[in-house]
């Protein structure tokens, strides 16, 4: 979803106000959730991954052995002696070798077929019907959100790394932090006294005008506690384009930051990292394997990492892809996917029914999991929050049974 | 308002950042007469860059990419030199139709979309629409030239809809796949810097298309969309977002945009309404816009810049996150406080510092000054209306050392937000 979309959906209405935003906003330093101590214990913890762009659900976990898949994608299809072998006639994409290994130890549990009713094929609704939870209208709040306004407010509990705040974490009455992680690194000529100076706020002056201000009263308390985060401005960017590419850090980066802020005890409970660029309408399947395989190293390295630290990850995109593929060798925007889920408590295996690849609704697949059941499985399970308020009263939940 | 403020808030949003003496002349031909001639068609041909041939293969790749940041540079180069609204508005409609020579891989061929964007942005947006569904460029970001009757592409015909015509909740799934058949056929050729036409690829086959039942060519499926109620709208608060405020338009503002015909006619609807001046002040400024503003008021001639000292500028964009022909994605570059961050302030910071050094004129300008009076010339210079007790604060810290001084400025919050 590009940041415009974002940003209008955002503040749409006023519920989540431009003030809100400007106090979730960069707010914070990476040192304020280092040094983030709740009441008690923390309690286990939530890293949401977002793909943007609709990774092609079927050519990630592969149903190689139903002949309708084969026939639908003729030249773009994974044989059973190229994917990794899961169970049941499906394989995981070469390109997760790591999630692979976990599936190996029983850590990895994919659940097929995920969806929601009346599935809409634009990237930006899609996203935001995912992240707000809601498929019937428009909603100005996401669900971890709505999640942040229940758990006291605090935005220090619901953390993101990408440069403007996802959807996800905007509450009605609080939102989460968004934190730069890169190197501060002032010229000459400028010191605290300046930062702080322009940081001070003007009465009367716009939205816009008191954000930039607030950047530099940002700076004044990130100033001292960065390191190790490498600044890219002089990097031009080879990797190939889609036209749905994401704007964060990359995902290497974001999760060595989860990491710091997990190991350093914060308490935390909501890390939202994300990568973009999944949108493959051509030429999908070399592509898509290396994207796939730029996710699989640092999330394998981060479970295998995190593992007894009571973390959970789930991994989610706004749509899967249409099953026959279209004749650029790739494929256009389809509906329901699998949503993969590791760590702590997670038992591996494959869940839910896999959707007919012969039973279509318009060339599309039938989502056989409503996606807010899998929502009320990390609220419940990973939040120790009630599903039901959070969700609109829905009642569904994902068992591992 | 006074007259000065008046027309600095009109220039400051039709052009890319007048200069003091720009104002000095709008203040004394008076706003009617400055809007008119900021809007006037330039006289002045844009002279192309050649980008040289395109070679396929690793080398041909990087040398692409040398001719799309040569490129880049040759239109900065003209927004720098260029004092009237064209060149702005063609930078919008390059946000709009965002396309990036990341996957299309030749400048040659962005060079020619921003030409089309040049050609057509003024007038009636049906020429342009025309244009732009058989622009190669357009075409290969979306996937246009693997849409075929055998099986079609929907990438181009919903990214048509959903970004730039109509907005989402105007078409349905239908018509996104109506309008996909109705698109194929049309190839992209990168060494010959051409789209055709290749009738076996494409679907005569009627279709139903928002509404209509018939056999659509690309240019009936253009009109159907300019056509659209919808259509002018939804243009109407896109131009509202990046020229007028970050919020959403009200009705009557909208209602006012959408009764012109041309885009130069939305533009002039649009800093005469009620609601522009009460919008000084509320928007943020692309990086591009901040750039290329503060290379115009410090004089700094890009033309006479050789390669080795273009760093602050290219660094700068880079750092940003805004780089001509580069959008981040088909949805195009943030409009407001997604540019205000920590890193953002921080870049602002340092290549303002980095331009002070191309700038010697512009600081003797300031030294010229008594140095109770450098605030004041710095205001003059940048065009800012006024700075606020705490901008002053810090800036009269500062009055002993100019260059400083004025990098100062051109970081300040009054200087970023327009």
């Amino acid at each position: 979803m590009d940041t415009i979309t974002r940003r209008r959906f955002l503040t749409a209405s006023g519920v989540v106000a431009a003030g809100a935003l400007v106090a979730g906003g960069t707010a914070y330093g990476l040192g304020d959730i280092l040094g983030f101590r709740g009441d008690g214990p923390t309690g286990r913890i939530l890293v949401l991954v977002t793909l943007y762009g609709g990774n092609d659900g079927l050519n990630t976990v592969i149903p190689y052995a139903d002949p309708a898949y084969a026939a639908n994608r003729p030249s773009m299809a994974y044989g059973h002696d190229q994917v990794l072998d899961l169970e049941d006639g499906f394989g995981l994409n070469p390109g997760l070798a790591g999630l692979h290994r976990l599936w190996g130890e029983d850590r990895l549990a994919i659940v097929r077929g995920v969806g929601y009713p009346r599935p809409d094929r634009s990237h930006f609704r899609s996203m935001d019907i995912w992240q707000t939870a809601n498929p019937d209208r428009p909603e100005n709040t996401g669900w971890l959100g709505r999640w942040l306004d229940t758990a006291g407010g605090d935005p220090r509990l619901a953390v993101s790394f990408e440069p403007v705040l996802p959807p996800l974490l905007a509450g009605a009455t609080s939102a989460g932090a968004t934190v730069p992680g890169g190197a501060l690194t002032l010229p000459q000529g400028v010191d605290g006294t300046v930062l702080a100076g322009f940081g001070t706020p003007a009465p009367g002056e716009s939205t816009g005008r008191a954000r930039a201000a607030a950047c530099f009263a940002d700076l004044v308390k990130v100033r001292d506690l960065m390191a190790g985060t490498v600044e890219d401005d002089e990097g031009d960017a080879d990797e190939p384009a889609t036209a749905t590419g994401g704007q964060a850090p990359p995902l290497d980066q974001q999760l060595a930051l989860v990491t710091r802020c997990i190991e350093a005890g914060s308490a935390t409970r909501v890390y939202s990292v994300s990568l973009g660029g999944f949108d493959f309408h051509a030429d999908e399947k070399s592509a898509q394997e290396s994207i796939l395989a730029s996710l699989d190293k640092p999330l394998a390295a981060f479970a295998e990492r995190m593992a007894g630290h009571g973390v959970v990850v789930a991994v989610y995109s706004e749509f899967g892809r249409r099953v026959r593929a279209n004749a650029s060798e790739g494929t256009d925007h389809g509906t329901a996917s699998s949503v993969l889920l590791l760590g702590d408590g997670i038992p591996g295996g494959l869940y839910a029914e896999p959707p007919s690849l012969t039973d279509l609704d318009d060339g599309d697949l039938r989502h056989t999991t409503d996606f807010r059941d899998v929502y009320a499985m990390l609220l419940a399970d990973v939040l120790d929050a009630d599903p039901g308020p959070i969700l609109g009263g829905w009642e569904g939940r994902l068992t591992f049974s | 308002m006074t007259d000065r403020s008046e027309v600095s808030h009109l220039l400051r949003r039709l052009t890319f950042g007048p200069t003091a003496a720009e104002v000095d002349a709008a203040v004394a031909a008076g706003a009617g007469a400055t809007l008119e001639r900021v809007l006037a068609p330039i006289g002045r041909p844009a002279t192309v860059p050649e980008a040289g041939p395109f070679r396929p293969g690793k080398e041909g790749r990087q040398e692409a990419r040398r001719q799309a940041t040569d490129a880049a540079w040759w239109w900065l180069t003209r927004m720098a030199s260029e004092p009237g609204a064209a060149e702005k508005l063609t930078f919008f409609w390059h946000g709009h139709w965002a396309t990036s020579v990341r996957k299309v891989r030749s400048a040659a061929l962005m060079l020619g979309q921003q030409q089309t964007l040049r050609r057509y942005g003024g007038g009636g947006t049906g020429p342009l629409v025309r244009a732009m569904l058989r622009d190669p460029a357009l075409i290969i970001w979306l996937d246009g030239q693997r849409n075929t009757r055998k099986a079609p592409n929907e990438n181009l015909a919903r990214e048509v809809m959903e970004l730039f015509t109509l907005g989402v909740g105007a078409y349905t799934e239908d018509d996104v796949k109506a309008g996909a058949r109705v698109l194929t056929g049309w190839r992209a050729d990168r060494t010959t810097a051409t789209a055709t036409f290749v009738a076996a690829r494409h679907d005569p086959a009627p279709v139903t298309l928002l509404g209509r039942s018939g056999a659509f060519d690309i240019d009936s499926y253009a009109d159907l969309l300019v056509q659209h109620p919808a259509h002018l709208p939804f243009l109407a608060r896109r131009l509202w977002n990046r020229y007028g405020s970050p919020a959403t338009p009200d009705a009557a503002t909208t209602a006012r945009l959408s009764a012109e015909r041309t885009t130069t006619g939305m533009l002039r609807s649009l800093v005469t309404a009620e609601a522009f001046t009460a919008a000084n002040g509320a928007l943020v400024k692309q990086p591009v816009e901040w750039m290329t503003g503060a290379v115009r008021q410090l004089g700094v001639d890009l033309g006479a810049l050789p390669q080795n000292k273009r760093g602050p500028i290219l660094g700068g964009l880079r750092a940003l996150g805004q780089v001509p022909f580069r959008p981040p994605s088909v949805g195009g570059w943030p409009v407001g406080t997604p540019w205000l961050t920590t890193s953002s302030a921080q870049a602002r910071l340092r290549y303002g510092q980095a331009l002070t050094v191309l700038a010697p004129e512009a600081v003797e300008t300031l030294a010229a000054a008594a140095r109770g009076d450098r605030t004041e010339a710095l205001a003059r210079l940048l065009v800012v209306d006024a700075w606020s007790d705490r901008t002053r604060a810090v800036l009269s810290a500062a009055t002993g050392e100019p260059r400083r001084l004025l990098a100062l400025g051109l970081a300040s919050p009054e200087y970023t937000v327009h």
